[in-house]
């Protein structure tokens, strides 16, 4: 796949006085996910001027800790894209447990009326794509994962819950995802995972990077239970393999 | 150490912030108004980045159980030891069983006190800003204790200092163009320079804004955001989010807060005006 050794055309503004925002064409697609990575790396091992990275999708958003000279900034982050080469990302894929029973899943039945697919035909495509991960926010550890059967796109509900479950799985528009906490939202509801993707006690409390590969694989009520008191005992840990395009 | 005897409306625990998580969903937190933060612990010959309590609206009453030295800043809010009165802006000597309270506030909403050496709170991902649920919980509960060094030296006693915030009660706030202020057409523009209030949804994650600008489509694919960005929503609502808010988001950024406009804007209430001075 030659997809990371494209070239694009970025745009490069400051966003206030501390912080800059590289935009890349507004497309969700993999080669500019790979190649807003590739740039991060480089801007952390060569920008003198240290600061934070929020990529997400089409966008790699940097912010310094004071006012700097956005100007001077933008313009070595232009020579440092213009002269950036370009290897193959080295990524990681993810494998979720998600049990999809009835109980764990409030908006299965409404999903399976509205499209006319069964649930365990929703459980087949959603357990058999390979996702990718185009963003990390909303919640601490939340990821945005792209690459949803098309005939399970499904909008936001119209009425937010004001409690979503941990770990609860959900489907809003074309994106998946896990609540790492309980939280409110909108998304439909078909499984949840007992695996814990976001622990601030441990030093790298998230593990899943941006750009990484997701897939999840069904599992019982029995098993979310058994896997429920690994998780809380500190000794469960996520399945997950290097990945190759 | 310090016992909460009543925590008062929101009570936290706030440094300068929590850096380095932001690409893990992990909100920066810190002082809303690091103005005032910063200005208590320099008093105190403390580093900027000690932990303090923000204090929000109705103080808490704090009991001391070991001498130390204190200093409010930010809000006014009729702060008292042992029922007296005491100035902002100063530091004050506390002797063991002194209790801190306060009153009404009367100018402002958000006061920080300060602690010589800075609070000893957890430090969870290198900070010990309180955020829900990277911190077991957000703000101080009655019955908590909190632990500091016990300090009887003294400080250089500043009798009298002068400090000039009146930026932070003024309703000017000054703002940069967000990255999608140009999507905006010449009669939104205008409209954003002419004055708002702040609606009741107003917290340490955002300030909603009660006047609305027109219905709109202008949707973005999701992107960063920070502290001071001013979102605009399809029905044409104005969300300024602030130090616990989100790291990403999908509504356009049309305007970006300076530090000095979050520390001012983290001052009003309900119902305040805010007007937006482009820098």
């Amino acid at each position: 796949m030659a997809s990371a050794v494209e070239k694009y055309h970025i745009s490069i503004i400051p966003f206030g006085p501390g912080a800059i925002l590289v935009t890349w064409p507004p497309r969700i697609e993999e080669g500019i996910l790979e190649d807003i990575i590739l740039f991060g790396r480089v801007i952390a091992d060569r920008l003198e001027k240290a600061c934070e990275q929020v990529p997400a999708y089409h966008s790699l958003l940097l912010v310094f800790d004071e006012a700097v000279n956005t100007a001077e900034i933008s313009d070595r982050l232009s020579g440092l894209y213009g002269s950036m080469d370009r290897k193959p990302l080295e990524r990681r894929l993810w494998r979720i447990p998600v049990c999809y029973h009835p109980g764990f899943a409030p908006d299965m039945a409404l999903l399976s009326e509205r499209k006319g697919i069964s649930p365990e035909e929703i459980v087949k495509r959603h357990t058999r794509a390979t996702y990718t991960v185009y963003g990390i926010g909303f919640l601490p550890g939340f990821m945005y994962l792209g690459g949803l059967d098309e005939s399970l796109v499904t909008p936001r509900r119209n009425e937010p819950r004001q409690k979503v479950s941990r770990g609860a799985v959900g489907i809003g528009g074309r994106q998946t995802g896990i609540y790492p906490q309980q939280s409110p939202g909108g998304w439909n509801i078909i499984g949840n995972s007992p695996v814990q993707l976001f622990d601030p006690l441990k030093k790298k409390p998230c593990p899943v990077g941006i750009a990484d590969k997701v897939r999840f694989y069904e599992i019982s009520r029995e098993e979310h239970e058994l896997l429920e008191i690994e998780v809380s005992a500190g000794v469960h840990k996520l399945k997950n393999e290097k990945w190759y395009d | 150490m310090i016992k909460v005897l009543a925590p008062g409306l929101f009570t936290t625990v706030q440094d300068t912030g929590r850096f380095g998580y932001r690409n893990k969903g992990v909100p920066v937190s810190g002082a809303m108004d690091s103005f005032s933060a910063v200005l208590a612990n320099r008093l105190l010959n403390n580093d900027d980045g000690a932990a303090l309590l923000e204090i929000t609206m109705t103080g808490p009453e704090l009991e001391f159980t070991a001498p130390t030295h204190i200093v409010i800043t930010g809000a006014r809010i009729r702060p008292a030891i042992n029922q007296t009165l005491i100035p902002n802006n100063r530091v004050i000597r506390i002797h063991p069983s002194d209790v801190l309270s306060f009153g009404k506030p009367e100018r402002g909403i958000r006061a920080y006190m300060a602690i010589k050496g800075g609070f000893g709170t957890p430090v969870v991902l290198k900070s010990r800003s309180l955020y829900f649920p990277v911190t077991a919980y957000d703000h101080l509960k009655k019955g908590q204790e909190l632990g500091h060094e016990a300090f009887e030296g003294t400080v250089d006693e500043l009798i009298e200092i002068k400090v000039n915030n009146d930026f932070l009660f003024g309703s000017s706030i000054p703002v940069y163009p967000g990255p999608e202020y140009d999507m905006l057409n010449a009669e939104e523009k205008e409209m954003l320079g002419r004055g708002f209030s702040v609606s009741t949804l107003n917290n340490r994650m955002a300030y909603q804004l009660e006047e609305q600008l027109p219905p709109n489509d202008y949707g973005i694919i999701t992107s960063g955001t920070l502290p001071g960005t001013v979102q605009l929503t399809p029905s044409g609502r104005l969300i300024v989010l602030m130090k616990d808010c989100q790291t990403t988001g999908g509504y356009p950024r049309i305007l970006q807060l300076s530090e000095q406009g979050i520390c001012a804007l983290a001052q009003k209430k309900y119902g305040d005006r805010i007007v937006f001075t482009m820098c």
